[in-house]
């Protein structure tokens, strides 16, 4: 099914002030409700591949996933659903790809990338993540990190060695603890929400939150919040401004309407449903 | 490569070049910083060095470490900083010019390879892991492994299902009546939030203990009482 008139996104890549090309991926795909951002890294040239291949498979991966109905259904262990688990897999077949690509291809040796990914369902969403590009929501106003970075710096937070403050201002700024490609495997983050009518949603590369203050991006998106395209932009500029000095890339994401799934009646029922 | 200089009342003691990753400074002879005086505990303190910083993290003494005269339980080391023991002070000095000049150099994007060895200067997830380790925490390759998640289950408490138990083993659970009040109970990590989805007309938000939920998703703790379309529901944490 399309997810044309019921979703909004728009997505912006920019090499930035500094770097001579751009290691960054993005994919926005309506047919499928699928926003993807990839941050690559390694050797002359490697990080783009990694980034794209990550960006290429997820999509084919979740595409071909989503037209086979035979195989829809949660999976009960771990109680998440179908498109949590499609969405790991496909995040799981990218690491594979890339961590081949880099075995076999001597230029390639060393690369990995970054991923954050959503696919939006049934008024739904599923966020897959490793390393440090993020997911941001606006709730009512309120914004927020939904993804918890996979990052040194991140670590050091949650010991209690720095305050988020600090950790602005460290030098051990980049290290990414996780990341596909390096490992024949990885672990993946996985988070399942409701998607509500008024959220808006930020995919970004540590380029624009390196570079940007949280309270700025807000501001930005709150400004520009009639137009995505235009509040894309001025995310990049932002960043440029401020330096540029990585890569930057910016997928936005917002649901036009309800985009519940066509059910009968009696499947409207949530999973647990009561009269009083 | 930072620098620790060991003084007592103004008078230089010692001086220690940090070149391994971990230092401890206790009363003990097995103490990298060895400080024989009673004001100070047998282990006091522990700074770890990674990469280019320095962290300082107090290991429970009894008189307490303190950095230019705050107490610290945990504390990110900035070049001049001084560390007070007991009587004896230790100042730190980080070996690194402020330089923004190679802004560029650590703006790039390295990887931690888990267990993999050091290789062009990034340090290994291993050495990373035995560095931080320190003071009770874990591991950061375990806390990554994302440790079993949390279980819980809600019981009716009101009306005619009161009794009726469900167990909270999804990633996303939605409940209530739809077109009267819907919430979604999300499992994470760090435990259960509850989220309001929709309410019908004259309907407000759904209630954690008395109190509306507002409109951001509310962390559920053990023996809360829940209230969605005129229904009371506990909250109760299981064992894993």
């Amino acid at each position: 099914m399309s997810y044309k008139g019921k979703l909004n996104f728009v997505g912006l890549t920019d090499k930035g002030m500094v770097r001579p090309n751009n290691e960054d991926a993005i994919g926005t795909n309506l047919e499928t409700g699928l926003v993807i951002v990839a941050d690559g890294m390694g050797g002359y040239k490697a990080g783009e591949v990694a980034s794209g291949i990550a960006v290429q498979t997820i999509t084919e991966f979740v595409t071909n996933g989503l037209k086979d109905t035979r195989k829809r259904s949660g999976n009960s262990e771990s109680g998440y659903s179908h498109e949590s688990v499609l969405l790991r897999n496909a995040v799981l077949k990218a690491n594979d790809i890339i961590h081949q690509t880099a075995q076999s291809q001597p230029q390639c040796e060393g690369m990995g990338t970054t991923v954050v990914a959503c696919l939006f369902y049934n008024n739904r969403i599923s966020i897959a993540h490793v390393g440090d590009s993020r997911l941001y929501r606006i709730r009512h106003g309120q914004f927020e990190q939904v993804t918890v970075d996979h990052s040194l710096l991140q670590e050091l937070v949650s010991r209690g060695f720095y305050t988020p403050e600090e950790a602005r201002k460290s030098l051990n700024k980049n290290l990414v603890t996780r990341a596909l490609g390096i490992e024949p495997t990885v672990q993946v983050d996985i988070q399942e929400d409701v998607v509500l009518l008024d959220d808006t949603y930020l995919l970004c590369s540590d380029g624009l939150h390196d570079m940007v203050e949280d309270p700025d991006i807000h501001l930005t998106i709150k400004t520009f919040s009639a137009n995505l395209e235009t509040a894309a932009q001025q995310l990049i500029k932002l960043a440029n401004d401020n330096g540029g000095r990585d890569n930057v890339s910016v997928v936005l994401a917002r649901p036009l309407k309800s985009f519940e799934a066509q059910k009968g009646f009696f499947d409207r029922l949530t999973e647990w449903w009561f009269s009083s | 490569m930072g620098k620790l200089i060991l003084s007592l009342d103004g008078q230089e003691i010692a001086q220690y070049e940090l070149d391994k990753e971990r230092y401890t400074i206790g009363r003990l002879a097995d103490n990298d910083i060895h400080v024989d005086n009673m004001a100070v505990s047998g282990h006091h303190a522990l700074i770890l060095n990674i990469l280019k910083d320095s962290f300082l993290e107090d290991l429970n003494s009894t008189n307490g470490t303190y950095v230019n005269g705050k107490l610290v339980k945990k504390h990110a080391l900035q070049d001049g900083d001084i560390i007070t023991i007991g009587r004896h002070q230790i100042k730190y000095l980080s070996g690194q010019a402020k330089a923004e000049g190679d802004a560029d150099e650590f703006e790039k994007t390295m990887i931690i390879r888990p267990g993999a060895k050091a290789q062009g200067g990034a340090p290994s997830m291993d050495s990373v892991n035995k560095a931080i380790s320190g003071g009770g925490a874990a591991p950061i390759a375990e806390a990554a492994k994302g440790a079993a998640l949390p279980r819980a289950k809600l019981q009716v408490l009101s009306g005619a299902f009161a009794g009726k138990e469900l167990e909270l083993n999804k990633a996303l659970t939605t409940l209530g009546r739809p077109g009267v009040q819907v919430a979604a109970i999300t499992r994470r990590a760090d435990g259960f939030f509850i989220v309001h989805v929709e309410s019908g007309s004259g309907q407000g938000f759904p209630t954690v203990n008395g109190k509306d939920i507002g409109a951001q998703a509310q962390k559920l703790n053990d023996n809360d009482v829940i209230e969605l379309a005129s229904v009371k529901m506990g909250f109760y944490s299981m064992p894993n």
